[in-house]
C-alpha cells in the first residue's frame, strides 16, 4: 500500500505551502452579532491585509461549577456566515436618498435658506408628498453624502415637532441587548428630543404575557447550562435546534445524564429528532394537552396523595392559600375578588389595607395578612415586604390552610366557564364565611377553586368527570378531539412530569419559544404548563421551571443602561410606546375588522368584553393603562405654553381639559391629519416587513405605495368611540429613515438609507438569558466605506439638530408629557376597581384614573451636549433596573474623576465640559459602555453590595451577604475584549450565580424570601383584576383557536378545486435570524436559494404539487409567491413558512394580485389584539416598556389559500 | 507489524443538531473560490435522503470504491470498482461515471446590485439568481443540501440507496408523519487507509502523509484525469473547474500543525466531534479491506492497534512515531469510542476504503402508534420497567436495518449492541442523579450491554462533559523535523511566509 509517504520527496510536498499561506491572518478580534437571535457568542474575527477574511468561535469561556458541560464553542450557521455581509454586493456602502425626494430637495435648498423651511415647502405641497410617497419601494435610489442626509432627517423632526408636536417623530430599534449601544444612541437622541421609542418585545410577539400575569416579571429564565441539572425537560413551541443552536448540546448532554427529553410540536421537526418522545399536539392546541395534564398532578399527586414537598411549595410561594370572595350570581356563585385584608375589624386601619390580602391561619383559626404584599411594597413603613410567613402586623408566624375540605361552613356551587363546550359547569367547592365590614361574605382558597375548575372533585357534588375517560373539562379523555393525542400518553406525561418532580424537588423543565405564544389566546397556553410547574414546585429551582425564550429581551445591566438609553439623566419621563396597539390603531388595520367577539371567546355575560376592539384601546389610554402617541389632538409644546398660560398645575390643567372635550386623545381619531404619526426612524430592524404584521397595511396607510391587501374595512357600524372618518388616509408619514448595513425590504422601502457599521466595525456591550457573560462587540476593522456606527450617526444627527435648531426653537421649550400607570412605582396601587372618568364612574384625576401629564423641558440647541454627557439627575436619582434601586452616588464620583479630552480608550472613561460644567463623558461608545460597565451592580461588584444593602431596608431580610465575596470585582471594556466575563449576582436579577452556579429564575426568591413584583407578592395562579374576570380568565382555561371562517382572512380570496386552504404556521427558520441572513448568499446557498412553503405529501396531493414546483400563497391581506417543499413531517392542514422572509430576494410576481411583485410572509398577516391584555393600573398589571400590553399578532390564527402559480414572471 | 499513525475522528450523531456550522466554516478558509464554489469538502446530510452529490451511496451509478474480484474463484482480489469494465488506462480519456453538474448544482448567486441600481419604476425591483457559471438569469432547482430537514419525501427520502435493506413495511414508516424519523450524518474526506481516490489516480497526484494520514492531492502534480472524483464512493474529491486541478478535504493540516484541530472540528456547536490518534498495522490493510461484509467492521476495529501494548510502542518507535505521539495515541477519545466502547462505527465500510472516520449512532424518539380511538399514542404499551422514561433499542423509530446499512455493512448486531449500551449509560445517570431507578434496574441495563458501570460512567464524561482540551487530543505536530527535509527551520523561521517569489526577468 504504497500511498503513505513517509518524508522521503519533500520537494513533491513543497506545493503544501499553497493551502498554508491561505491559513494566514494578522490579526483576530473578538466580537459578536447583534442580531436578536439569544446567542450572544463571543467570536473571533480574523483579518488579513486590513481585510476581514472569515470568524471562527472563542473558545476561552470562563468554567461555571465542576460537573457541567462547558458551554463553548457558541456559534451557528448563521454567525459564521456574517462575513459574507462585509464586502457583499448587498451592503449600504453611502447615503441614499430615493430620486424624486432628492430632487425636491436640492430644489426647496436653493429656494430656502432654512432646512425646516425647505422641507416644508415639499411636505406641505400635496403633489410633491404624493409623489415621493407613490414611488416608496420601487427603485430610483440616488447616492447622496452625509451633509444632505443628516440635514433633511434635522429638518423633518424639527418642523415635525414645531408643526404638530415631537411625538410625531418616532423610533423604531428592537432589542438594546444585542448591541446595548447602537439601540441606546438613538433612543437617547429620541428622548431628549421629545420623541418616541416603540416597543419590540410586545410587538414581536416575543412578550409571554403570562409571565407578568404570574410573576409580575417581563420574562425571567434559566441560563442554558442549567438545561443539564432538569431531570425533565419538555420543549414546546420551540425549536431548540434552529432558535438555541449554540445552546442545545445541553440537552444531549442531558439527556446522557438520564433526562427525558419530551418534544411537544405539530411538526415532526428538528428538535423531534433530539427526543426520546414526540407528541404530535394538533397545532395551536397546547393548552388543552397541559389542561389534562394539570388534571392528572392535581389528582393523584395534590387530591389522591399529597407530596408533602408540593403542598409546602404551593403553601408558601404562591397565592393557593390566599382568600378570594365568591359572588352570588344566578344559580351559584362565580368566583370574585381576593378578600381585602381591610375588610376585617383586625386590619381595617393598616396602611394599604385595599392592598393586603389575607390567608386562614391553621393555628389561631382565624385569617391572618401575610407579609409580602404589593401594599408592603408601596407603604410608608419599609421592611415588611417580604415573602416571611408572618402577619404584617405583629410579625406572629402564620400556617396558611391550603384548602377548605376538611373543615368548611358549606359546599357551594360555583359556576366555571366551559369555552370549548360555550357552557358553563357548577362544581362544588368547599368555603368559609368570613364577617367582614360590610356583612358576612362567602370565602373560598385559590386552590379549591383551583381543583374545581380542573375539574378534581376531591368528593364534592357538583359537574365533576368520573374519572379520566370522561368528556368533562379538563380530562385527559376531554383533551383527545383538540389534540389529537391519546389520553395514555397525556397521563403518563403527567405522572412522569410530576413524578420527576417528586423524586428531585423540582428538576422538571419547559422550554418554550415563540410558537405558542402566536397564538390568540397566548397567555392562556401558558398559563396551563406554568400551572404545572407550580403545583410540581418548579419555578426557582435549578433545573426547573418555564424557559421562555423568544428574544435576545435580557439586559443583564439593565439599570444604568435604561437611564443611559432614555435620557433619564437629563429629561423625564421618556416617551415609550406599546407598539402593537399603536400599528393597530395608526395603520388602520382596525378598520378592516369588526367586534373582536365576532372571532374571540368571551363569557355569555360581559360588561367591558365586547365591542371593537380598537374602542377598548382608546379606553385603555384614557384610563391611564396604556400609553399612546400622538398624545393629543393639540401640539404638546404649544399645550405647555397654554397650560403655563393658565397657571395652576399643569397635569391637573391638562386634565381638565380632556374632562371638558376641549381637549382630545390624538387615538380618539387616529385619523385626522394633526394625529398621524410623521417622521420614523427605524434602525436594527427591518420594521416595515420582516416584523410588520399587517405588512400590506403598513405600505398602504404608512407610505401611501402599491400594496397587495384586497381585504375591505368593516369597522364602520362597530366602532362606538373611535371616530371612523369616510376614507382611510394613505401616507401618514411625511419621512421614513433606515439605518442599515444591508438594503433589506424595510431599506428598499425607506425614503433615507443611512450606511451603518457591521457588527465587526464598532464597540458595543451585548447579553443574553442563554448564558451569563457579557460579550463585547469590537472593531476588528473600521466602518467600510462611508458607514459610521449608530453611535456616531445618532450623535452627528443631534449636533445637526442642535445646529439648525435655534432657527426654530431659539430658546428651551416645555413639553407636556402623558404617561400611563407604571409597574414596579406606586401607581400599582392605582385602581382597585374598572372605574372609567369618561363614563363618569371616576373623578379624573392624573396618575391615579388616568395617565400622568408631566412636563419635560426641551433644549434643543443644547441636544447634543445633552447627548455626549451623562446628565446631573443621576447621582440623586440613582439607577432603577427591575424595579430595584441601584445607588449612583459612588459610581457617579468615580467616573467625575476621569481625565477630560484625549482619545477614547477602552480601559478607562473620559470627562467632558460644556456651559461652565463637567460631566462623565459619552462622546464614544467606549466612554458609553465603560459608564455602563462602571455603574452597573452586575459588573460592579461594590455596586452590586449596596444595591443589596438597599434591598435589605426595603425588605427587612438579609441579602447584602450575597454580594460579599465579589466586592471588589470591577469590569472593563479592555477586561472583556480580552475575555467574555460571567456576570455578578444583583437585586435587579433573582439568580443565585456565585461560585458559577447556573443563573435560574426566582431562585433568590425562593432561598432569601425576596417577594415577586404582584399583587400578593407570590406566583399568581388566580388573577382577580376586574377586567380578567370579565373575560372569565381569572384562572387558567382553555379558550379555543379561531375559527378562520369568521376572522375575515379568506373573504374575497377564491377557494375552489385548485386550491387549498391551510393554516399558515411562520416559526424560526434554520438559515436566517428573523430576516437578518435571509439574503445571505450563504444560507440561500445551504437552503434552497429561497424559502419555500412545506406542505404535507397528502395536502399536495389533492391539487397535485410536486415538491420544488412554485406556488402563489394568499389571503385578503396579501400575497406570497414561492416554491413548496412537500414532506411528511408537516402535518396536513398546516403550511409552514418559515418567517421571515426579505421580498428583496428572488421573489417573483403574483398572477393573481395583478402582476404585481409578490410580498414577504407579513404580507398574509394582520395586526389585532386581544383586549384582555390592555388590563392596566393595578399591581402587576400596570404598563411597563416591554413588559405588559397586547402581544402584535395572533399570526398562528392566520389562513392561507396555496395553488400553483400559473405563469413565472419576474 | 508495520505500526503506523492516523489522525482520525469520531462524529457523535446522537448530539448533531444538523446546523451545518461545519460546512461554513470550511467553506469560509478553503471553498469560497472561484471554480471551488460548488464543493463543500464538508457537508451535512438528512438521513434517510438523496445527499450531496445526489445518491453518492449508489455505486451501482457511480462505480467508486472497491469490489472483492471474484471472477478467478481461486484469486479472489480486492480491486477498484472503476476498472470493471477497463483498466485504468484505458478509461481516462471518458469517464462514464462522472457525477454531472445536476448531481451537484449549478453554483448561483443573486443581482443584489439591481436593489441599488434600479431605476424608478411601477413595481418593486428584487434580486434574481443568477447562474456563477455563466453569469445569466437562472432558476434554482438543486443545491449543495436540497433535502435538508425533508424526512418523509416521497422523491429524495424515498430514494436514498439505504433502502434497499429494509422492510416494505419500515420504508412505509418513513413516509408517514406519526412514525417518521430523520437525523443527520457530516460527512468530510474519510482520511482512508485504503483510499480509493489514490488507487485511481493515474498521475499519481495523491498520497497519503506518512505522520498524520491526511489524505492530499498535489496541486502540483494533479493532471485532471477526475478519476479520483470517480474513486472515492464518498464523492469528496472536487474537480476545481477553475484551476483544472482537483481538491478535497485537507483536514486543515495547516490547523493541525499547529495545534488546532480542523475548522469544522472546532466549529462544532453540537460539541459532537473528537479527535485523536489511533496506531494501526499498515501490513493488514490489504487483509481487513478484503474481508466479508459482515466482518468490515470487527476486522477493522482488529487493524486498529492497543497503544499501550509494549509490543506496538516498540513497533512504533522503530517506524519513528514518537513518544509524545504514542503518549497523544494513548490519551485519544478517538481510541475510546472506536476500541475500547465499539460505540463508534465507520461508514460504510462495504466501499471498502477502511474509512477512518467513526459515527456513534444516534438514539431517536420512541415509536408511536394510532391506537383504537384514532389518536396518536406515544408508546403507551411499554413493558413495565425503564421502557416508559428513556428511549429503547425495540421502540427506535429508526429502523436498525436502515443504521445497520449505513454503519455496520448490514451487521444489525453490532448496531443493537452499541444501543444497549447508550441506553445502559442513561440508566446509571439517572439512577444517580434523579434517584427514581432501582439498582436492579440500573444492573439489567449493564448487563444487557455487557458493560461495567465504570466504562458506562467513562462513556457519559466523554459524551457530556468533555471540554475542547479533552474532545481534542491533538498529536504534536515536529513540525521542525518536517521542514528540515527541505529547508533549515532557522532559515525558515525568518523567511516562511514569502511563498514563492519569482526573480525578475532580467538580473545583474
Amino acid at each position: 500500500m504504497g500511498w503513505i509517504q513517509d518524508l522521503v520527496d519533500p520537494k513533491a510536498r513543497r506545493w503544501e505551502e499553497l493551502y498554508r499561506n491561505r491559513w494566514q491572518h494578522d490579526n483576530i478580534t473578538r466580537s459578536t452579532h447583534g442580531v436578536n437571535c439569544t446567542g450572544g457568542c463571543s467570536w473571533a474575527i480574523y483579518t488579513k491585509d486590513g481585510i476581514v477574511t472569515w470568524e471562527m468561535q472563542q473558545v476561552d469561556y470562563p468554567a461555571l461549577k465542576c460537573g457541567l458541560p462547558p458551554y463553548e464553542p457558541r456559534g451557528c450557521q448563521r454567525g459564521i456566515s456574517a462575513s459574507w455581509y462585509v464586502y457583499s454586493p448587498i451592503r449600504v456602502k453611502y447615503p441614499y436618498v430615493r430620486g424624486p425626494l432628492m430632487d425636491f430637495w436640492r430644489e426647496a435648498k436653493k429656494q430656502y435658506s432654512s432646512p425646516v423651511e425647505a422641507w416644508a415647502s415639499i411636505v406641505e405641497d400635496e403633489t410633491k408628498r404624493t409623489r415621493y410617497q407613490t414611488a416608496r419601494g420601487k427603485g430610483g435610489f440616488r447616492r447622496s453624502n452625509w451633509d444632505e442626509v443628516l440635514e433633511i432627517v434635522s429638518a423633518s423632526c424639527l418642523y415635525t415637532a414645531k408643526k404638530w408636536g415631537p411625538d410625531r417623530v418616532f423610533g423604531f430599534a428592537p432589542i438594546p441587548a444585542m448591541s446595548y449601544l447602537s439601540y441606546a444612541a438613538g433612543s437617547r437622541f429620541l428622548q431628549l428630543f421629545g420623541g418616541v421609542n416603540m416597543s419590540f418585545y410586545d410587538w414581536y410577539a416575543d412578550l409571554p404575557n403570562a409571565f407578568p400575569e404570574i410573576w409580575g416579571d417581563q420574562t425571567d429564565v434559566c441560563e442554558s447550562a442549567d438545561w443539564y441539572n432538569s431531570k425533565f425537560i419538555v420543549s414546546m413551541g420551540a425549536n431548540l435546534n434552529m432558535t438555541r443552536t449554540p445552546d442545545v448540546h445541553f440537552i444531549s448532554e442531558a439527556r446522557t445524564a438520564g433526562a427525558k427529553f419530551v418534544v411537544i410540536s405539530p411538526d415532526y421537526s428538528q428538535v423531534a429528532k433530539f427526543s426520546d418522545e414526540w407528541i404530535p399536539v394538533t397545532a395551536g392546541q397546547d393548552t388543552a394537552l397541559w389542561m389534562a395534564v394539570n388534571h392528572v398532578i392535581l389528582k393523584e399527586f395534590h387530591a389522591d396523595r399529597q407530596v408533602p414537598y408540593f403542598i409546602d411549595y404551593v403553601s408558601r410561594y404562591t397565592d393557593s392559600p390566599f382568600v378570594v370572595e365568591l359572588e352570588e350570581i344566578k344559580g351559584g356563585y362565580a368566583a370574585g375578588r381576593m378578600l381585602r385584608a381591610n375588610r376585617l375589624g383586625r386590619y381595617q386601619d393598616v396602611e394599604n389595607g385595599d392592598w393586603k390580602f389575607l390567608v386562614q391561619d391553621a393555628a389561631s383559626g382565624e385569617l391572618r395578612s401575610p407579609k409580602g404584599a404589593v401594599g408592603d411594597r408601596w407603604s410608608e413603613e419599609v421592611g415588611k415586604w417580604n415573602l416571611k410567613m408572618e402577619d404584617g402586623l405583629d410579625d406572629s408566624p402564620i400556617t396558611p390552610v391550603l384548602s377548605y375540605l376538611d373543615e368548611h361552613d358549606e359546599v357551594v356551587q360555583v359556576s366555571y366557564n366551559d369555552f370549548e363546550s360555550k357552557n358553563t359547569r357548577l362544581r362544588g367547592v368547599p368555603i368559609r364565611y368570613v364577617e367582614t365590614a360590610d356583612g358576612r361574605v362567602p370565602t373560598a382558597t385559590v386552590y379549591d377553586l383551583t381543583m374545581a375548575q380542573f375539574g378534581v372533585s376531591r368528593g364534592l357534588e357538583g359537574d365533576y368527570p368520573a374519572d379520566y375517560d370522561e368528556d368533562n373539562g379538563y380530562t385527559p379523555a376531554w383533551q383527545e378531539k383538540l389534540t389529537g393525542i391519546g389520553r395514555d400518553t397525556v397521563i403518563r406525561l403527567a405522572r412522569e412530569f410530576a413524578g420527576n418532580a417528586e423524586s428531585t424537588n423540582g428538576k422538571s423543565m419547559i422550554i418554550v419559544g415563540a410558537s405558542i405564544n402566536h397564538w390568540y389566546n397566548n397567555n392562556l397556553s401558558y398559563r396551563a404548563p406554568i400551572t404545572a410547574l407550580i403545583l410540581t414546585g418548579c419555578p426557582g429551582q435549578n433545573g426547573g421551571g418555564m424557559n421562555h425564550y423568544v428574544g435576545q429581551e435580557k439586559l443583564t445591566l439593565v439599570a444604568p443602561w435604561s437611564t443611559l438609553a432614555f435620557a433619564t439623566d437629563w429629561t423625564k419621563p421618556p416617551r415609550r410606546q406599546q407598539s402593537p396597539t399603536w400599528h393597530y390603531i395608526n395603520s388602520d388595520q382596525w378598520r378592516y375588522e369588526g367586534d373582536f367577539t365576532e372571532y374571540a371567546s368571551v363569557p355569555q355575560e360581559t360588561k367591558w368584553a365586547k365591542g371593537h376592539a380598537a374602542d377598548l384601546t382608546a379606553k385603555s389610554v384614557r384610563m391611564g393603562w396604556m400609553p399612546s402617541y400622538p398624545q393629543f389632538n393639540r401640539n404638546s409644546i404649544e399645550l405647555a405654553e397654554q397650560a403655563s398660560a393658565a397657571g395652576g398645575d399643569a397635569a391637573q390643567w391638562t386634565a381638565d381639559q380632556l374632562d371638558s372635550g376641549d381637549l382630545e386623545f390624538a387615538v380618539d381619531d387616529p385619523d385626522a391629519p394633526e394625529n398621524w404619526p410623521r417622521t420614523w426612524i427605524i434602525w436594527r430592524g427591518n420594521a416595515i416587513q420582516s416584523s410588520a404584521k399587517g405588512h400590506e397595511f403598513f405600505l398602504r396607510h404608512y407610505l401611501g405605495t402599491h400594496d397587495n391587501a384586497i381585504a375591505e374595512e368593516h369597522a364602520k357600524d362597530s366602532v362606538k368611540e373611535i371616530k371612523f372618518r369616510k376614507d382611510a388616509p394613505r401616507g401618514k408619514m411625511d419621512l421614513v429613515v433606515d439605518i442599515n448595513f444591508r438594503m433589506d425590504s424595510t431599506a428598499l422601502y425607506s425614503d433615507v438609507v443611512l450606511p451603518t457599521a457591521f457588527w465587526y466595525e464598532k464597540n458595543d456591550l451585548n447579553t443574553t438569558d442563554l448564558h451569563s457573560f457579557v460579550h463585547p462587540l469590537s472593531a476588528a476593522i473600521p466602518p467600510v466605506w462611508e458607514s459610521r456606527t449608530d453611535w456616531d450617526i445618532f450623535k452627528a444627527l443631534a449636533k445637526k439638530v442642535s445646529e439648525i435648531a435655534p432657527e426654530v426653537f431659539p430658546e428651551p421649550v416645555q413639553d407636556i408629557v402623558a404617561t400611563p400607570l407604571a409597574h414596579d412605582t406606586p401607581d400599582e396601587l392605582g385602581q382597585t376597581d374598572v372605574a372609567d372618568w369618561r363614563e363618569g364612574e371616576a373623578e379624573a384625576v392624573p396618575g391615579k384614573t388616568m395617565p400622568h401629564f408631566q412636563v419635560a423641558e426641551r433644549d434643543y440647541a443644547n441636544l447634543y451636549n445633552k447627548f455626549i454627557t451623562l446628565g446631573p439627575n443621576v447621582p440623586g436619582d440613582g439607577y432603577n433596573g427591575n424595579g430595584v434601586y441601584v445607588p449612583a452616588e459612588q459610581s457617579y464620583t468615580e467616573l467625575m474623576e476621569a481625565p477630560s479630552g484625549g482619545p477614547p480608550d477602552s480601559r478607562h472613561t473620559r470627562t467632558t465640559s460644556w456651559g461652565g460644567n463637567k460631566y462623565p463623558s459619552l462622546e464614544d461608545a467606549l466612554d458609553a459602555a465603560n459608564v455602563i460597565l462602571h455603574s452597573a451592580p452586575e459588573t460592579n461588584g461594590e455596586v452590586a453590595y449596596q444595591s443589596f444593602k438597599h434591598e435589605e431596608e426595603r425588605t427587612g431580610l438579609e441579602l447584602a451577604d450575597l454580594a460579599e465575596g465579589v466586592r471588589a470585582t470591577r469590569m472593563s471594556f479592555f477586561d472583556i475584549k480580552q475575555q467574555v466575563r460571567r456576570t455578578l449576582i444583583s437585586p435587579c436579577w433573582t439568580g443565585l450565580v456565585n461560585d458559577g452556579n447556573p443563573y435560574t429564575a426566582w431562585a433568590i426568591n425562593i432561598n432569601r424570601l425576596v417577594p415577586w413584583r404582584t399583587l400578593t407578592g407570590r406566583q399568581h395562579m388566580y388573577v382577580d383584576h376586574p377586567w380578567y374576570i370579565d373575560w372569565g380568565e381569572q384562572m387558567p382555561t382553555y379558550k379555543p383557536r379561531l375559527d378562520h371562517s369568521k376572522t375575515g382572512d379568506i373573504v374575497k380570496t377564491p377557494v375552489d378545486g385548485e386550491s387549498l386552504v391551510l393554516n399558515y404556521i411562520t416559526p424560526h427558520g434554520k438559515w436566517n435570524i428573523h430576516s437578518t441572513y435571509k439574503d445571505n448568499l450563504r444560507m440561500l446557498t445551504l437552503s434552497r436559494g429561497m424559502d419555500p412553503i412545506w406542505i404535507s405529501v397528502e395536502d399536495a396531493d389533492k391539487i397535485g404539487l410536486v415538491d420544488n414546483d412554485w406556488v402563489e400563497v394568499m389571503n385578503d391581506n396579501g400575497v406570497v409567491v414561492t416554491r413548496a417543499n412537500i414532506s411528511a413531517r408537516v402535518q396536513p392542514g398546516m403550511a409552514l413558512y418559515y418567517h421571515a422572509v426579505e421580498r428583496t430576494i428572488y421573489i417573483p410576481k403574483s398572477q393573481q394580485r395583478g402582476g404585481r411583485r409578490a410580498g414577504g410572509h407579513n404580507s398574509l398577516t394582520r395586526t389585532r389584539i386581544n383586549p384582555v391584555l390592555l388590563a392596566g393600573g393595578y399591581a402587576q398589571f400596570t404598563y411597563g416598556f416591554n413588559y405588559w400590553g397586547p402581544i402584535g399578532i395572533f399570526t398562528r390564527d392566520t389562513y392561507v389559500v396555496v395553488r400553483k402559480l400559473e405563469k413565472l414572471e419576474w | 507489524m508495520d505500526v503506523r499513525s492516523q489522525v482520525s475522528m469520531v462524529f457523535h450523531l446522537d448530539k448533531c443538531i444538523g446546523c451545518h456550522t461545519c460546512s461554513i466554516a470550511c467553506k469560509n478558509i478553503w471553498t469560497d473560490r472561484k471554480g471551488a464554489d460548488y464543493m463543500w469538502w464538508n457537508n451535512v446530510e438528512t438521513k434517510p435522503g438523496t445527499g450531496y452529490p445526489t445518491q453518492w451511496e449508489d455505486q451501482e451509478k457511480y462505480q467508486g470504491g472497491w469490489k472483492m474480484d471474484t471472477s478467478d474463484p481461486k484469486k479472489v482480489k480486492l480491486k477498484l470498482k472503476l476498472q470493471k469494465k477497463w483498466g485504468a488506462l484505458g478509461n481516462i480519456f471518458a469517464n462514464p461515471n462522472l457525477p454531472t453538474m445536476d448531481d451537484y448544482y449549478e453554483p448561483w448567486t443573486y443581482d443584489y446590485d439591481h436593489l441599488f441600481n434600479a431605476p424608478e419604476g411601477d413595481d418593486q425591483p428584487t434580486a434574481r439568481a443568477v447562474s456563477m457559471v455563466t453569469g445569466k438569469p437562472m432558476e434554482v432547482e438543486a443545491g449543495p443540501n436540497w433535502d435538508d430537514d425533508l424526512g418523509g419525501s416521497p422523491i429524495y427520502a424515498a430514494n436514498d440507496p439505504n433502502l434497499e435493506n429494509i422492510t416494505d413495511d419500515e420504508k412505509e414508516q418513513l413516509n408517514e408523519i406519526n412514525r417518521m424519523v430523520f437525523f443527520y450524518l457530516p460527512r468530510i474526506c474519510n482520511h482512508c487507509l485504503n483510499p480509493a481516490c489514490v488507487g485511481a489516480c493515474p498521475a499519481g497526484a495523491i498520497y497519503k502523509r506518512g505522520e498524520d494520514g491526511v489524505v492530499l492531492i498535489s496541486q502540483d502534480k494533479c493532471r485532471a484525469w477526475r478519476m479520483c472524483i470517480s474513486g472515492c464512493p464518498y464523492k469528496k474529491t472536487y474537480f476545481n473547474w477553475e484551476s483544472g486541478k482537483s481538491e478535497k478535504c485537507i483536514l486543515c493540516y495547516p490547523r493541525l500543525e499547529s495545534g488546532q484541530p480542523p475548522a469544522c472540528f472546532h466549529s462544532c456547536v453540537g460539541r459532537i466531534r473528537y479527535m485523536g490518534l489511533l496506531l494501526y498495522d499498515a501490513d493488514r490493510i490489504e487483509e481487513v479491506a478484503s474481508a466479508a461484509d459482515a466482518d468490515l467492521v470487527e476486522t477493522q476495529r482488529s487493524l486498529i492497534l492497543d497503544p499501550n501494548d509494549p509490543e506496538v510502542i516498540a513497533g512504533a518507535r522503530a517506524n519513528g512515531i514518537s513518544d509524545t505521539m504514542i503518549e497523544s495515541a494513548q490519551n485519544s477519545p478517538v481510541y475510546k469510542f472506536v476500541i475500547k466502547w465499539n460505540l463508534a462505527l465507520p461508514l460504510h465500510s462495504e466501499f471498502r476504503t477502511v474509512p477512518m472516520l467513526f459515527y456513534v449512532p444516534p438514539m431517536l424518539p420512541v415509536l408511536a402508534k394510532i391506537n383504537e380511538n384514532g389518536k396518536y399514542d406515544a408508546a403507551s404499551d411499554f413493558p413495565e420497567g425503564l421502557g416508559p422514561l428513556l428511549s429503547s433499542l425495540e421502540r427506535a423509530r429508526t429502523p436498525v436495518n436502515y443504521l445497520a446499512s449505513l454503519f455496520s455493512a448490514g451487521n444489525v448486531d453490532i448496531i443493537e449492541k452499541v444501543y444497549k449500551k447508550l441506553i445502559a449509560v442513561r440508566v446509571l445517570k439517572r439512577s444517580q442523579r434523579a434517584g427514581d431507578v432501582p439498582q436492579s434496574e440500573v444492573d439489567k441495563a449493564l448487563s444487557i450491554a455487557g458493560m461495567t458501570e465504570d466504562e458506562a460512567e467513562a462513556i457519559f464524561r466523554l459524551t457530556s462533559l468533555p471540554t475542547y482540551e479533552e474532545r481534542f487530543v491533538i498529536p504534536p505536530m515536529a513540525r521542525e523535523v518536517a521542514v528540515e527535509q527541505s529547508r533549515d527551520p532557522y532559515t525558515q523561521k525568518a523567511a516562511g511566509g514569502f511563498g514563492r517569489t519569482k526573480p525578475p526577468e532580467r538580473r545583474f
